[in-house]
């Protein structure tokens, strides 16, 4: 897709992924298929989509942590530097500093045999030589960031609360100073009480640290509510793209549009909620046009000879949507 | 809950190593228990004929695998050999599985003190490894195939039980069964007719791995000369015979009975593991 | 603390299962066809001193309970009796071979420990052609009795290459290791099998699991990674096999002695049983099944050093 002049930024964001196609063996299409996605430095951008859209897989690129057997073309470029061709020691300066992320389940993401406080200071200790006080002394202070005190190094993860540990898992991000913060749908796993704090907590610390931040959700309302642009993903594909207040108020894809009135919202009492026809594409059957034509009510002939190019919409040169029919969505808020 | 095959540690994993290897295993296992089945009419020379002229002589025409050091001829001993070496191992799995089926269901279904009473005694029978038990009883009793064949079979028993116990319990809480306990059948009808055939693959796929290891620990007590009557040919006993051939030099006569017993617990193993693997697949 | 009562429990449930066990080895002979005396005399001359000695031991006057109770009470004290071929104190027969069958068990134990571990984590983490290798070996590992290793290794290494004695225990220290480096060899193969095996499975859960992914993307290195998350974490699965282990060890001792001809209570094991000589056939197995209970306990109190969560009483979503 080389086609379109992507990203309007002038300068290199901090991460800049341009054409990436992930094919995994034994499927019919790929999985990932000429993403573009960039976040300048400091910004907050959010990747919405359906589980199996392939937005953790794009997410992942970004520390080259990709299943096995993934084929991959295009580039991932973190501060200019392509990850998907670095050797192992750049790939660990970068996994260990510029770059770390936030995982769905702490339960998971942290070894429950071994104590909080290693799980902090592994990272940096493994190659900065940082003594292991230092490295001590870092974890505290981030702990305290984070709203907790230093009493959970000594603990094993099974003694805190999910919640807790999400926040350990935040704190443990921010050891290495990173310039990119992934997190890769840190609330899902949470109880609703505590999502909200965990959200507040990242949004506040990327400010404080100012770290770029990636945030990978399917909640669209949260997306709005905490990112400066938002990108959606549909099997693989970017949908659309915009600021986040322009993308919500004037969707310009129908899948963006169905997303949103499939939303249950309190303000709109009464109203009905329309869950979207079909399922996604599966892997084993490729793709000729458009991925979200067999489901969407404007699909034509067209969408399903060829895949639409992503386009800015009229006015609006940082809105961009990949559809054959963007301009019947003009002027609707929600469809 | 999902019933898991108690093998013991150390097999689960050999499906890895591919299917051809699991299909020259099941052509092994055909081969070894058609040799069993046919061995009378297959022999050519009687395995008990000693013949000391030609002791430890190598392979010839007239011996095509060499004979032993009483000039008994291997491939009639391995041949026959060959019955009673499936033979010991298939009664210890045969009476293992049923008493162990019987025990686990009574538990299972019953619960309670009978229940408690079998994982006690469980545990109990753990403790004694199956060869140890059967040394004890043999002691006891003195020669036959009977005393160790009775040993292990207890010995692997609640290998048995403790699978159908965990089985029973899965299937009981199936709506199936209070379905047919409502129309008024009995529970023995239920467990014979219903619970038993659909547990059945499983449990034999845990007796067939439980066959390997029988055969194992019975050819290592016909090597230590006991169980098996002195005359009878036997796998582990012509190990035992080969031996002092060995220390002087010709190996031929204790390597192939090694070599059969070798082949064989490993076509069974792999069988057994890839039935176990599928049984946990579908049921999956 | 949690984890004294659990280890009293677990102490004293393991002295409930010995104690039943004792009752199984000495109420074995009354199984036997015939009177105790003439069983436990079997085809000897009753000479009135045998008698008297047998009658003495297992009180065969008395009721039953009084006898196993008398005879339990003894084997507290270490006399397990007279041997009937030997004509000596049991006790004296098992001091006399008890060390050569532990070092034996010691270094096949450390055979099977460093090869098992090493094969199982190697196989783990390269995968491929070197799992598939491994996996094929150990298949044939784990088919393999161990007196069919002890002969095929005696015929190799002692008879066709005489680089190891092919029999016997050996004089001093040095002589004994290497007349027992063939026996523990052969002792280990099959355990080398299973170990490697459980290793290797237990590795690769660990290694599918989330967190070893979160590790390597926080830059952990790859021998960190193995070390800390990979084999830490497998180390509760394989300690649980200590117990089978260590009696498997104990009882294929009885074929790897025999077949080289080490005198140690393997053999005598085999040669009591064969000559009916039932008071060292009954303390030799109270001893194999006594060491198996304390391996498995010494496992269980080790267990939640390897997994804190066993001790913490929580149990993670995810190991």
């Amino acid at each position: 897709m080389n086609t379109t002049m992507n990203a309007p930024a002038t300068q290199a964001g901090t991460l800049d992924i341009r054409g990436l196609r992930l094919t995994l063996p034994g499927t019919a299409r790929p999985v990932l298929d000429g993403v573009d996605l960039t976040v300048a430095p400091g910004e907050t951008v959010s990747l919405v989509g359906e589980s199996g859209s392939g937005k953790t897989l794009t997410s992942r690129s970004a520390l080259c942590l990709l299943p096995p057997g993934a084929v991959t073309e295009g580039t991932v470029r973190v501060n200019g530097d392509d990850v998907l061709t670095a050797d192992a020691d750049r790939l660990r300066a970068l996994r260990t500093g510029t770059v770390a992320m936030v995982f769905q389940d702490p339960r998971a993401a942290l070894n429950p045999l071994r104590r909080i406080g290693d799980f902090l200071t592994e990272g940096v200790r493994a190659t900065r030589t940082a003594a292991r006080a230092r490295a001590t002394a870092r974890a505290t202070e981030l702990l305290g960031a984070v709203g907790l005190d230093d009493t959970v190094l000594r603990k094993y993860p099974g003694q805190v609360s999910g919640g807790m540990l999400q926040r350990v898992m935040i704190a443990a991000a921010l050891m290495g100073e990173p310039a990119l913060l992934l997190a890769d749908e840190p609330t899902t796993a949470l109880d609703v009480t505590t999502q909200a704090e965990v959200v507040a907590l990242l949004a506040r610390l990327r400010e404080r640290f100012a770290t770029a931040l990636l945030f990978v959700t399917h909640d669209l309302d949260l997306a709005a509510a905490i990112s400066d642009r938002v990108y959606v993903m549909y099997a693989g594909r970017i949908a659309e793209h915009g600021p986040a207040k322009q993308l919500f108020e004037h969707p310009r894809h129908p899948y963006t549009a169905a997303l949103l009135a499939s939303t249950p919202r309190l303000e709109r009492t009464g109203g009905r909620l329309s869950a979207i026809e079909g399922r996604p594409p599966g892997l084993s059957t490729a793709l000729t046009g458009c991925a979200f034509a067999a489901r969407c009510p404007l699909a034509t002939e067209v969408c399903d000879e060829r895949p639409p190019e992503l386009r800015p919409v009229p006015g609006h040169p940082e809105h961009r949507a990949a559809c054959h029919h963007s301009e019947l969505l003009e002027g609707s808020a929600d469809a | 809950m999902t019933a898991v095959l108690t093998r013991r540690p150390g097999l689960s994993g050999i499906r890895a190593a591919g299917s051809p290897l699991h299909l020259i295993c099941l052509a092994l296992v055909v081969l070894v228990v058609t040799a069993a089945v046919l061995a009378p009419w297959l022999v050519p020379h009687d395995p008990n004929v000693v013949d000391l002229g030609s002791a430890l002589a190598g392979t010839s025409a007239d011996h095509p695998l060499g004979v032993d050091a009483a000039g008994r001829d291997t491939l009639s001993r391995l041949l026959l050999g060959a019955r009673t070496s499936l033979l010991g191992p298939l009664e210890v799995v045969a009476f293992s599985t049923l008493a162990g089926v019987a025990v686990g269901t009574a538990a299972a279904w019953r619960g309670g003190r009978l229940d408690s009473l079998l994982s006690r005694s469980t545990e109990l029978v753990f403790a004694f490894p199956g060869m140890l038990l059967a040394i004890l009883i043999i002691s006891v009793y003195g020669e036959g195939l009977l005393a160790p064949v009775i040993a292990l079979a207890i010995a692997y028993l609640p290998y048995v039980s403790r699978l159908t116990r965990s089985l029973v319990l899965a299937e009981r809480a199936r709506p199936y069964v209070s379905a047919y306990r409502v129309q008024g059948h009995s529970a023995l009808q239920i467990c014979l007719r219903h619970v038993l055939p659909n547990i059945a693959p499983v449990v034999l796929a845990q007796a067939t791995i439980n066959f390997g290891y029988a055969l194992m620990d019975l050819a290592g007590l016909s090597f230590l000369g006991l169980g098996i009557p002195a005359l009878t040919p036997d796998w582990g006993r012509m190990v035992f015979d080969g031996q002092t051939a060995v220390q002087h030099g010709y190996p031929l006569s204790a390597i192939l009975p090694c070599v059969v017993i070798v082949l064989t617990v490993v076509a069974f193993n792999v069988v057994g593991e890839r039935w176990a693997d599928r049984v946990a697949r579908r049921d999956r | 603390m949690s984890f004294v009562v659990f280890a009293v429990r677990r102490t004293a449930e393991m002295a409930a299962t010995l104690f039943a066990a004792s009752f199984v080895v000495f109420g074995a002979m009354y199984l036997a066809p015939g009177s105790p005396a003439s069983f436990l005399l079997s085809g000897r001359s009753a000479s009135p001193e045998a008698l008297a000695a047998i009658n003495s031991q297992y009180h065969l006057d008395d009721p039953f309970a009084v006898r196993y109770f008398a005879w339990l009470g003894n084997v507290l004290q270490g006399d397990f009796g007279r041997s009937i071929t030997y004509r000596t104190d049991v006790s004296r027969l098992l001091a006399d071979r008890l060390p050569t069958t532990l070092l034996l068990i010691a270094m096949s134990l450390t055979v099977v420990v460093l090869v098992g571990l090493f094969l199982g984590g190697l196989a783990a983490v390269r995968g491929g052609a070197t799992d598939s290798a491994v996996l094929v070996a150990t298949t044939f590992a784990v088919a393999t009795p161990s007196f069919v290793a002890a002969v095929l290794l005696q015929g190799l290494f002692a008879v066709r290459l005489g680089w190891f004695p092919s029999g016997g225990s050996g004089d001093g220290p040095v002589d004994m290791l290497r007349h027992l480096t063939l026996p523990a060899v052969a002792l280990a193969l099959y355990l080398i099998g299973m170990l490697t095996r459980v290793t290797r499975s237990a590795m690769l859960e660990a290694l599918d699991s989330e967190h070893v992914t979160v590790a390597r993307s926080r830059g952990v290195p790859e021998r960190q990674v193995i070390r800390r998350h990979a084999f830490r974490n497998s180390l509760g699965t394989i300690l649980t096999t200590g117990g089978l282990v260590v009696s498997t060890l104990l009882v294929c001792t009885i074929l790897v002695e025999t077949a080289f001809s080490v005198g140690g209570i393997g053999q005598l094991l085999e040669l009591s049983t064969t000559t009916k000589d039932f008071p060292t056939v009954q303390a030799i197995a109270l001893i194999v099944v006594a060491l198996f209970m304390a391996v498995n306990l010494v496992v269980d109190l080790l267990l939640p050093l390897a997994d804190p969560r066993l001790t913490l009483g929580t149990r993670g979503a995810a190991a």
